[in-house]
């Protein structure tokens, strides 16, 4: 079945909607509208407002809301149109919703998903086109999933929506009309799990959300040229698979780590610090960071898109590391 | 303007130049529109202000040089209205060098120091509470001038504006709220977003002087913002909203399909570019004086495309300057740290 991300993402809402009557979904825009990017279209005509609660413009009362509804048992999914507005939320989420469980001895769990998504692609400026997975990884206690498939965008989400703890689900702008062919009847990996998307014996690309697809645009090209790349899609952040990360750079021995977000202190900067601590003695070259300028996103076009990675510069890096 | 005089349409000699840059902000957004049509807009996201031209130049009308203001996402007629340069405007819109911000904020982040701009804002009322700074400073240095804050309806539903408002009557700011409510944020009508819909009231809770003008006839703007800033001046910081409507979508792709066409053919009869053409005509301007007025904004609006398309993208390695204050090493770019972690072999 020939399947968009936006649908998927949708058809993941309607069958956990289904199965679970706790679960319901707060935010802006995300009832009658449908979803500032059409995720929850139609969804208020099956499931109606008291599942799709349409919020006024109050985003730090959103998440907080979420927090109280997962505290007194139910299952929110709360949405932030941008993930640039979870600044404005960050005391919910990184005070509150990260930390009940352990400030409180155990007692209660907050098994909220905040959903949100990021990334560059519609000259959206400064304030509308980042990456800050990094806030949410560097948090304990918050759980971390960013889908860069049509398939995981929907069975990440089935699962996020069963975990114990707060899931912050980060999609990417980019993606939301990338069709694939999938058949989401094939059992999922487990939670946590990262996926190796493609299998070579030169050079390791760690990478997850769309630059998943840059990474094996690379890797294709490098094929023609001899060079084999192994691309490991990590699909979720927190927890974080990094055995299937070991296992493939042990025997190789050359890694590199691709992300959109700004390189410094980022996710890149977490995994390839990880890389070079845990597989040390079998590394033949450094952990390569092929990740965003450190510079905000410009609304021109041109400088939009020299701002963070490419096919071009992960192919670029790859063949000089593999030299 | 004689305060003291009762302001009316018939009264008043200066309409004519109100209609003027009325019309020039609506021809100004029509022309935001084509240029996203064309494909020369840098992405979709253009908030047009077609039927708030009132509360732009009617409250801009006030402001003086030297005054500070910030807006929102939806703020291109109120920048026209404080003496923009059209064409630097529509090159920001599109992304080009020639624009106010050399390509990198766009419409939703717009800025010009020289004017007093202090900047438009994507997030909804993240350009709140710099006015409240700025007014401290004003005070501070005795200058007589005042900041204000544009927003919409929508973010009247954000703390941070009560923040923002207890803080300006707490230290007797020369601080203007304006509250723009076009009735709709995105999707959500203003009374599915509060059951306050009195928004005025508000503010009068915290100690401002507050008021609603009704923004069909951009006179009664003119005045009701002329006694909230005198206040200001004094130091009792003033809120005002300007009841619209917001007459196309969201966004320049956005139909409205949640608005009834009924509602949309009411709202737009809240038209006070119309408006304001009728009452010039009843006070003896002929059609044809319009006609050659309109004509010349569109011709002035039509060079902002032109002079757009022929403004050069930004050159690449510019997007590393001014994330630091000139002088300031740059940012090393991502492609060079790594040349440079390879070369170590
Ligand atoms: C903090 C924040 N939340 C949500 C959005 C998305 N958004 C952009 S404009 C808008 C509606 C704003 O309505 P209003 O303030 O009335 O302004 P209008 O668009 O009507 O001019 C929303 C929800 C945003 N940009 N920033
Ligand atoms: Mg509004």
């Amino acid at each position: 079945m020939k399947l968009a991300y936006r649908d998927a993402l949708r058809q993941a809402l309607i069958d956990a909607m289904r199965e679970d009557p706790d679960i319901f979904a707060i935010g802006e825009e995300v009832g009658r509208y449908g979803g500032a990017y059409g995720v929850t279209k139609g969804l208020i005509e099956e499931f109606g407002a008291e599942r799709l609660v349409d919020t006024p413009i109050s985003e730090p009362a959103i998440v907080g809301a979420a927090v109280g509804a997962a505290m007194a048992g139910m299952r929110p999914v709360a949405e932030l149109m941008y993930v640039d507005f979870v600044g404005m939320t960050m005391d919910q989420l990184c005070n509150q919703a990260a930390k009940i469980r352990y400030m409180f001895g155990g007692q209660i769990g907050v098994p909220m998903v905040l959903r949100t998504q990021g990334g560059i692609g519609r000259s959206a400026g400064a304030q509308h086109s980042q990456s800050l997975e990094a806030y949410v990884m560097h948090t304990p206690g918050l759980r971390l999933a960013m889908p860069g498939t049509v398939y995981d965008a929907y069975h990440l989400l089935r699962q996020a929506l069963k975990q114990p703890d707060p899931v912050v689900f980060i999609e990417h702008k980019g993606l939301y009309a990338m069709s694939e062919e999938v058949d989401l009847s094939v059992p999922p990996p487990e939670w946590g799990k990262a996926v190796v998307r493609r299998e070579g014996r030169d050079i390791v690309m760690v990478t997850y959300s769309r630059q998943i697809h840059y990474a094996m645009q690379a890797a294709e090209e490098l094929a023609a040229e001899g060079i084999e790349a192994t691309v490991i899609d990590l699909r979720t952040l927190n927890p974080l698979d990094f055995d299937t990360i070991r296992a493939a750079v042990e025997p190789i021995g050359k890694a590199m780590v691709i992300s959109e977000a700004a390189m410094t202190a980022g996710v890149a900067a977490e995994l390839a610090a990880r890389i070079t601590e845990e597989c040390f003695d079998f590394l033949e070259d450094p952990v390569v960071r092929v990740a965003g300028e450190d510079i905000p996103i410009s609304v021109s076009v041109e400088l939009e898109k020299g701002s963070v990675p490419g096919p071009a510069l992960v192919a670029q890096t790859a063949r000089e590391l593999v030299a | 303007m004689n305060k003291d005089s009762p302001v009316g349409l018939q009264s008043n000699t200066n309409l004519l130049s109100y209609y003027r840059e009325m019309q020039r902000i609506r021809t100004f957004e029509d022309r935001v529109g084509e240029l996203y049509l064309r494909g020369e807009s840098a992405g979709s996201m253009l908030h047009l202000s077609i039927g708030e031209e009132s509360a732009a130049v009617g409250f801009c009308n006030a402001m003086t040089d030297g005054d500070t203001f910030t807006t929102h996402h939806r703020g291109h007629g109120i920048f026209l209205a404080r003496g923009a340069d059209p064409n630097r405007m529509m090159a920001e819109i599109g992304g080009k060098e020639d624009g106010y911000c050399r390509g990198k904020g766009g419409s939703m982040q717009i800025a010009d120091m020289g004017l007093g701009h202090l900047g438009a804002n994507a997030i909804v009322g993240g350009g709140i509470p710099a006015v409240v700074g700025a007014a401290l400073v004003a005070k501070r240095r005795g200058n007589g001038k005042i900041s204000v804050a544009f927003f919409g309806d929508g973010a009247m539903q954000q703390g941070i504006l009560y923040e923002s408002m207890n803080m300006a009557a707490l230290w007797d700011l020369p601080v203007v709220f304006v509250c723009i409510n076009n009735q709709w944020g995105m999707g959500t009508r203003i009374d599915q977003a509060t059951k306050a819909t009195k928004l005025h009231e508000r503010a009068a809770a915290f100690g401002l002087n507050a008021e609603t003008v009704n923004g069909l006839d951009v006179m009664d703007v003119i005045a009701a913002a002329d006694r909230i800033v005198e206040g200001a001046r004094a130091g009792t910081p003033g809120f005002l909203a300007v009841d619209c409507f917001r007459f196309y979508g969201h966004g320049r792709k956005d139909k409205s399909p949640y608005r009834t066409e009924e509602e949309e053919t009411v709202g737009r009869q809240k038209d006070p570019v119309k408006f304001a053409r009728e009452a010039l005509i009843a006070q003896g301007h002929d059609e044809a004086e319009l006609d050659a007025l309109d004509k010349e904004i569109t011709e002035e609006m039509d060079a902002t495309i032109d002079f757009t398309i022929a403004s050069p993208e930004p050159a690449l390695d510019t997007m590393f300057q001014d994330v630091y204050a000139p002088g300031q090493p740059v940012p090393e770019p991502v492609r060079s740290r790594i040349e440079r972690v390879l070369a170590r072999e």
